[in-house]
């Protein structure tokens, strides 16, 4: 995913491919030991990775990707436009019949669109919402099996609108045909879906792939797929294309065998590794969900990621977004972009004010990470073996700044002597959905955030403070409007003056539950 | 000769489209997929089998039209 405007692109990487990727590796390499001294010294690592994590090259191409960094996702937003329909392989996650997007759950796309109408709603929606920075073309179906409609796509977009960046996801078997060609669009990040190296696993996962013409099952094809999967991802690095890695996570199916796909894909140079939650129920019609296959906990997931995390960056914010979703991440807009509406939407492209706006959010970020630098002194000195989750309620711009009734998910945060670092969000707008009555919101929120301390809201109120409280999980509004990580510091200081003193006993908490559905205004409405 | 395409499990998802060696197949206005029987040679031919039922994701969905006898090869 590259801004076609600030990057050397194809030919300032081919050039000097060699030298330079090499030298970004040796600098990934060397990051990944995360280098805090002492205690949990893996604090400033993950996804919560900020300017002084990476290096520099580095975050120059994800600073401003919401998709790739968990700060720049409270302040930018990616749209992704569904133009690629065709699939050439079957994941058991994955029910076709109803569309499917190269994420981990079955997609539900509302609209096909060919490559025109699709640079035409992102032109609508960059004009619209400034902090639109990112495009991408993931599912459903997989872009790179339909090649001429997506280069078609970021052709067009590349010409009206070169301050968008450009990505892809994709299943990565067509990947190595196709390495070329996104680096001649400036794409340069790509993420690809791997699952497995281990054939046999990938057997349990994929009944099928179509190559060269041909069909293929089981073990046969598991092992083209993860070779692949695994070229093209080396053909990435050798040209300086960022990738990020998606796995899903199945229990008992890849859940150990994760941490393998972890090192194989760092080996190779890929900068993000992002495992997701599988999403499965039997309504989804999807094979997981039919045989009764579940998803792990929330437990399960972040001890995986965890377990990753020594080894390279982690991404824990990924959403896991519906394909044709536009917004930031967590909010969806696309009701106000259907293909009626932009066609007949008169578009005007104005650099200049998205680069004044862009601007603006700059400062704003610059604050978030001075107020936490200023927070952090505060806990130097220190110590305790306390580590604890709180919950956040937050409409973006990295502020406790939502209603807890407003709220369709939460943020997570680990807290300890090291900071307050990121660790997952959890949604909770199933409760809209069939099934779940009103009365019944207050209990699948509880459950989704079980195993927080504490809620950090903009407001709530009385009767489900109330049952919070019961349920043993502190809801503070006393941080309203102000900065999360700095209040989720102060907040934990004072926890922990409160256990020295005798006030409070620290307890551990249970596990919670993840929901299983789409994220979409569109449903929860 | 000539494969069908069952209408109700189509999805359109375009997959067959560019696989068929005859440019068989179109799309109609509904936004589903046919295979025109006049041009289809059951990949006969051209691939060891037929694209269209290779590449389609739903099962049972490009099948043999037996109203027209199997294709013969020239
Ligand atoms: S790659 Fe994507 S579209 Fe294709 S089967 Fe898997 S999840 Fe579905
Ligand atoms: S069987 Fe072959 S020739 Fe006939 S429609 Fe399918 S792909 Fe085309
Ligand atoms: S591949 Fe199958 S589902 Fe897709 S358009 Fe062709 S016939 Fe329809």
């Amino acid at each position: 995913m590259q801004t076609v405007q600030h990057q050397s692109g194809a030919e300032g990487v081919d050039t000097h491919a060699g030298a330079d990727v090499d030298e970004i590796m040796q600098k990934v390499a060397e990051h990944k030991g995360c280098g805090t001294s002492g205690g949990s010294g893996k604090a400033s690592c993950g996804s919560g990775a900020g300017e002084n994590d990476l290096p520099p090259e580095i975050w120059e191409k994800v600073k401003n990707h919401p998709c790739y960094s968990e700060e720049a996702h409270h302040h930018y937003a990616r749209m992704h436009v569904a133009v690629a329909p065709a699939c050439n392989i079957q994941c058991n996650y994955c029910n076709r019949k109803y569309d499917c997007a190269n994420e981990s759950r079955p997609g539900v796309v509302s609209e096909k669109l060919t490559p025109e109408q699709a640079a035409k709603k992102v032109l609508a929606v960059a004009s619209t919402i400034p902090q639109m920075t990112v495009l991408g073309i993931a599912g459903p179906g997989d872009p790179l099996a339909n090649p001429e409609k997506t280069f078609k796509t970021f052709e067009l977009i590349a010409k009206t609108a070169p301050d968008i960046k450009l990505c892809v996801s994709t299943n990565g078997l067509a990947l190595p045909d196709h390495v070329e060609q996104l680096s001649k669009y400036n794409i340069d990040h790509v993420t690809i879906t791997i699952n497995m190296i281990d054939p046999e696993v990938g057997a349990k996962i994929y009944p099928w792939i179509y190559y060269k013409k041909k069909r293929y099952h089981g073990v046969e094809a598991a092992k083209i797929l993860t070779d692949r999967q695994l070229q093209g991802l080396e053909m990435l690095t050798e040209r300086g294309i960022l990738s990020k890695i998606n796995s899903v996570m199945i229990p008992g199916i890849n859940d150990q065998h994760l941490v393998e796909v972890n090192k194989a894909v760092k080996s190779r140079g890929a900068f993000l590794h992002n495992i997701m939650p599988l999403i499965s129920a039997p309504e989804h019609g999807t094979v997981f969900g039919l045989t009764g296959q579940r998803g792990p906990t929330a437990q399960e997931l972040k001890a995986l990621q965890d377990s990753c995390e020594g080894e390279m960056n982690m991404m824990r914010h990924c959403r896991q977004c519906r394909a044709d979703a536009v917004g930031l991440l967590g909010e969806d807009r696309s009701a106000e972009f259907t293909t009626d509406k932009i066609m007949e939407m008169e578009v005007s492209y104005d650099l200049e004010s998205r680069k004044a706006y862009q601007a603006a959010v700059e400062k704003e970020r610059d604050a978030v990470v001075a107020a936490k630098k200023a927070e952090m002194e505060s806990l130097a000195g220190e110590h305790s073996d306390i580590k604890m989750l709180i919950a956040v309620a937050t409409k973006g711009g990295g502020k406790v700044n939502e209603h807890f009734g407003h709220a369709k998910e939460f943020q997570v945060y680990e807290l300890s002597t090291a900071g307050a670092k990121f660790v997952g969000h959890r949604r909770v707008d199933l409760y809209c959905q069939g099934g779940y009555g009103e009365e019944d919101s207050l209990a699948t929120i509880i459950r989704a955030i079980n195993d927080c301390h504490a809620v950090f809201v903009a407001k709530i109120g009385g009767c489900p403070k109330n049952d919070l409280k019961a349920a043993g999980i502190d809801p503070v509004d006393q941080f309203a409007g102000e900065f999360i990580e700095q209040s989720a510091i102060a907040y934990f200081k004072d926890y922990l003056d409160k256990v020295k003193s005798g006030e409070v006993e620290h307890v551990e908490r249970g596990d919670a539950q993840i929901r299983q559905g789409a994220l979409t205004s569109a449903e929860a409405a | 000769m000539a494969y069908k395409i069952v209408k109700d499990n189509c999805t359109g998802c375009s997959a067959c489209e560019p696989e068929c060696p005859n440019q068989a197949i179109s799309e109609t206005k509904d936004g589903l997929f046919v295979i025109d029987p006049a041009k289809c040679t059951e990949c006969i031919g051209h691939h060891d089998e037929a694209q269209c039922v290779a590449v389609c994701p739903i099962d049972d969905t490009c099948i043999i039209d037996d109203n027209y006898p199997r294709y013969q090869a020239a």
